[in-house]
């Protein structure tokens, strides 16, 4: 045995070869489980891809860093459960490329933030923090209501998170400009728009600016409906998953 | 290694027989504590292996003697800390919103409740001592845009403020001047007139000509005397308390956008239980209006 394994490390090419397939037996026992045992992949009524404007806003959420702060994975912790909500199931960042469960909390955990306080506040506390929460850390965000959304290659977006596995159809990539155009207005219809998302989606102007689209409607209207998908009023947490 | 080993002439301990440059490496045991800290791991994994869901199969993973789950765990210490919460916590289900504000022990009960749940949740807007900001009502006075009474105060919480629930108290105070509905010197007129109404000293000429078109577009809500509805949210505007802002800019900005705020609904988030006691908390820290 010693001496095979002598000749294996004098040949790198033989070595590189034996590495990779010890490695890939403990990938293969840790990973390939998740992908078809039934409790990993457990199906969840109501959860959707994101809409053209919420995906956008997560975009701002990504690129401002708000994810180095906020974590957004309610752990199932009493303690966790009881300030935050119900604890976040797996389904819930099934269309999340990438997941932003983070591992910090500067700031307070976002995975049920949605609809848990005003567009007003959100705004408000957006541009300054301290003047709604005195004691809070967070800088300023100011510029994202001065700052119009760049939005010209949502379509792409869309398209690229299809080629990622989120279920977007033909219908919601045609019509994903015109979808984000109409979710931050309320004064035109959103008949269309809640055909393709669900009637539960958000459709109003987010930022109280309503002559233009900024980054701060699209980052709000991605807040608003974080963790709101499931409705845990009448999910069970039951079967297999929990005996 | 091919061919005997080799001893170092120095320390006299067998090398590895690697040579870099003529520098030999020694092959010295590892340290025993290391060893048999190692056998250790091996040890305690397997009798993890053993007691925890460990192994994953074909149809499910192996769920282990101890037949642990985060997910009945977690269930199992909210079943706890129910329990823990004892008799007053059940009771605060059942009793009404009076008879837990007249009983002094259900009442302490409650307002430690009620004084955790408003620090995370209500705080936000309307901050840690609940005194509120510009456009996040002060609820520590007696001023009350909805109501004061414990009910009210209840269902305010429940359904919130404009804030999309079916039930959500509902008003929208009109965009004057944004909207065009009246021109831009009457607007001026109203807020001499709106000061004039809180007691203080404005244009005579401005007041005069203001009255009727208070009585016209503002009394439906305001009231004739300007005292506020609190049916439509409408606030008092004769007396000191002022949402946006008491200064003639203020109320000329709210006279022209019509703001109104937004307070979610509560009544998805939180238990009946929960919802009492915040009410009851914010009911007694306000002094107990009625």
């Amino acid at each position: 045995m010693w001496k095979h394994h002598f000749w294996l490390e004098r040949h790198s090419l033989l070595l590189v070869i034996g590495i990779i397939i010890v490695i890939s037996i403990g990938g293969i026992v840790e990973i390939s489980p998740l992908f078809y045992l039934e409790s990993t992949i457990e199906k969840v009524q109501g959860v959707r891809p994101y809409t053209p404007l919420e995906l956008a806003g997560r975009d701002v959420f990504i690129s401002e860093g708000c994810v180095g702060c906020h974590s957004q994975m309610i752990r199932p912790l009493r303690d966790e459960v009881e300030r935050y909500g119900h604890y976040s199931l797996a389904a819930e960042s099934m269309y999340d490329h990438p997941f932003l469960w983070g591992s910090k909390r500067t700031g307070p955990d976002l995975a049920r933030v949605g609809g848990k306080y005003s567009d007003g506040w959100q705004r408000d506390h957006l541009i300054n923090p301290r003047a709604v929460v005195p004691e809070s850390v967070m800088p300023p965000y100011a510029f994202l209501a001065k700052q119009d959304l760049d939005y010209h290659d949502i379509a792409a977006k869309l398209k690229t998170m299809k080629t990622l596995g989120v279920p977007y159809t033909a219908d919601m990539i045609t019509n994903a400009k015109a979808d984000l155009e109409a979710q931050a207005d309320d004064q035109v219809s959103g008949t269309a728009l809640k055909k393709r998302y669900g009637q539960k989606i958000n459709q109003r102007d987010f930022d109280g600016d309503p002559n233009r689209i900024t980054k701060m409607d699209a980052l709000i209207a991605y807040l608003q409906m974080l963790g709101t998908s499931v409705d845990f009023s009448t999910y069970q947490a039951g079967g297999d998953n929990n005996r | 290694m091919s061919g005997p080993r080799e001893k170092d002439e120095v320390s006299g301990v067998e090398t590895t027989g690697h040579e870099w440059d003529g520098i030999r490496e020694l092959d010295n045991p590892l340290p025993r504590w290391w060893v048999w800290l190692f056998y250790a791991c091996i040890a305690f994994a397997v009798v993890y292996w053993v007691l925890m869901p460990a192994w994953p199969g074909v149809h499910g993973y192996t769920h282990g003697i101890l037949h642990n789950s985060a997910r009945a765990t977690v269930a199992e210490d909210l079943r706890a800390l129910a329990a823990q919460r004892g008799a007053e916590g059940a009771k605060l289900k059942s009793a009404s919103l009076e008879q837990i504000e007249a009983d002094p022990k259900l009442q302490a009960y409650a307002l430690a409740q009620g004084q955790s749940i408003f620090g995370d949740n209500c705080a936000t807007c309307h901050g840690q001592g609940g005194t509120g900001g510009k456009g996040y009502p002060n609820l520590r006075d007696d001023v009350w845009l909805w109501g004061g009474k414990l009910e009210d105060i209840q269902h305010t919480i429940t359904v919130g403020v404009r804030s999309g629930d079916p039930d959500a108290r509902m008003s929208q105070m009109p965009a004057f001047g944004r909207d065009g509905m009246l021109p831009a010197t009457q607007i001026d007129d109203l807020t001499e007139y709106v000061v004039a109404l809180s007691h203080r000293k404005a244009d005579a000429g401005s007041v005069a000509r203001a009255a009727p078109i208070f009585q016209a577009q503002c009394s439906a809500c305001h009231g004739p005397e300007g005292k506020g509805n609190q049916a439509f949210g409408a606030p008092n505007l004769t007396d000191a308390d002022w949402l946006y802002g008491s200064d003639r800019t203020s109320i000329h900005d709210q006279i022209w956008n019509g703001r109104g705020g937004v307070m979610p609904a509560w009544g998805h988030r939180f238990d009946a239980a929960t919802i009492k006691a915040l009410a009851v908390y914010i009911h007694v820290k306000s002094g107990g209006g009625q």
